[in-house]
């Protein structure tokens, strides 16, 4: 059976691919287009280390199909930074300390932006809630919830 | 898997033809948060995927009757996200907002918790305490069916080959009227309950109560609407007796499987106490539509007995 053709927009940029059916946007990004900032963790939509955002909404890019993304726009680490301008979440992880292993890290990062975008300002509560769906098995989670709400706070006086 | 057909129909009548004429198993895609993992596992290998998140109905919100309609496939957080329902239905708000993380809520939807058939289902119980009825439309037409009509057993539906559940209306609701659903779970987040519980009353201007729905999830093949606990309330002002008797009907009408989750025993006992405390939390909702000098603020709360 002939490949999907989709049409999306990529951290702004417009690109084309072809899928097969069953490939899921996490395969498609990594395999197809080798975005490889996006990472697989579970595989299931428990783990949230493929995060990315769909027209502005989080998502588990393992529980979409590539073939649903047909005129979306699609977010993922690679448009985070800007050159080697870190985004200030990003830097934050970097002086707190926020990772191990990394795996989960980029899944963080996007959840983390995601929440920040709808609520500039919250509290250690709502950052460990807004966090429950990307799970770490490295730092605790003690300095990822630093980074944040430091990130939040240099991030409201800009 | 290289056979899968995917099709994107932009009408509810192009939906029900591409599913009543598929040769093998078709599927409807809506979240696939549970469909994409159980293609994954290889439980289930649809020779159709039929995605329905094109068609305006099962993707809006609108005011209907003074109650509400909402797709089938809206997405949970859209569905929290709107100020207005979560105002007049906070218990399936409550409810909703308990289905797996942030991420798989901007996936999955009402209509596909609903459909999948977990016992365990979040927004289930709520949905049937609301009194929610579901439309379904397939090759014969569109009917009206109940929320506690659907799921039959662990992974089963009522509905026929072409069928699908297309929207959900939530009835206007009479003034001091409160829900509530509660789940019992290890952790708060990214679980699976124990036990699920779900009330929803209406008092009258005295203070009683004169309506009232409750359900119970993950302790039957279904979720249950237990007419016998509502009944504990009804004509009361919903004081510690009736709670009692509240809690006691609810335990009565578990019919749990021992699991890793808990023992029959433990579920039959928390389900008593939990759709005791949802009753609380339903009463405090419809007693705070009450101007704030009403007496009836001062009800009776229960000591907890777990």
């Amino acid at each position: 059976m002939a490949k999907h053709h989709v049409t999306a927009t990529i951290n702004g940029n417009g690109v084309e691919f072809l899928c097969e059916t069953h490939q899921t946007l996490l395969e498609v990004l990594r395999d197809e287009l080798g975005l490889t900032g996006t990472k697989e963790g579970c595989g299931t939509g428990d783990c949230g280390a493929c995060s990315v955002t769909v027209d502005g909404r989080l998502v588990c890019s393992c529980l979409v199909l590539g073939v649903e993304t047909e005129g979306k726009s699609i977010q993922t680490i690679e448009g985070m930074g800007v050159g080697k301008d870190l985004h200030p979440l990003q830097r934050k992880f970097l002086e707190h300390a926020a990772l191990q292993c990394g795996i989960c890290t980029p899944g963080i990062l996007i959840a983390a932006r995601s929440l920040l975008e709808r609520n500039p300002n919250p509290t250690e509560e709502e950052v460990r809630y807004g966090l429950a769906g990307n799970l770490c098995r490295c730092t605790g989670y003690h300095k990822i919830v630093d980074a944040v709400l430091d990130a939040a706070r240099e991030m409201r006086r800009a | 898997m290289s056979e899968m057909r995917y099709e994107a129909p932009k009408t509810l009548a192009a939906a029900v033809a591409l599913l009543s004429g598929a040769k093998g198993q078709a599927s409807v895609l809506a979240g696939g948060t549970d469909l994409l993992i159980q293609m994954r596992a290889g439980r289930v290998e649809p020779e159709l995927l039929v995605d329905i998140k094109g068609i305006p109905e099962m993707t809006s919100i609108v005011a209907e009757n003074g109650g509400f309609r909402f797709g089938a496939a809206v997405t949970c957080m859209e569905l929290i996200e709107h100020e207005a329902f979560a105002k007049a239905w906070p218990g399936v708000t409550d409810g909703v907002k308990l289905i797996g993380s942030i991420q798989v809520k901007g996936r999955a939807t009402v209509g596909g918790n609903l459909c999948n058939a977990s016992p365990a289902a979040d927004s289930v119980p709520a949905l049937i305490t609301a009194g929610a009825a579901v439309s379904i439309v397939g090759p014969n037409g569109r009917r009206e069916a109940r929320v506690e009509d659907i799921a039959t057993e662990p992974g089963k539906i009522s509905l026929a080959k072409g069928e699908i559940v297309v929207s959900f209306l939530l009835p206007r609701r009479p003034p001091h009227s409160g829900d509530a659903y509660l789940r019992f779970t290890p952790r708060t987040e990214m679980d699976i309950a124990v036990v699920g519980a779900g009330v929803n009353l209406t008092l009258d201007e005295k203070g009683v109560c004169s309506q009232a729905r409750v359900s119970l999830g993950a302790v039957a093949e279904r979720a249950l609407l237990v007419s016998e606990a509502a009944a504990a309330l009804i004509g009361t002002k919903v004081d510690a007796a009736a709670l009692k008797r509240l809690a006691a009907a609810a335990s009565a009408a578990c019919r749990p499987i021992d699991d890793k989750r808990g023992t029959k025993e433990y579920r039959i006992k928390v389900a008593g106490v939990m759709a005791r405390r949802a009753a609380e939390i339903a009463l405090a909702r419809s007693v705070s539509s009450f101007a704030p000098t009403h007496s009836l603020r001062k009800t009776a709360r229960t000591q907890d007995s777990i």
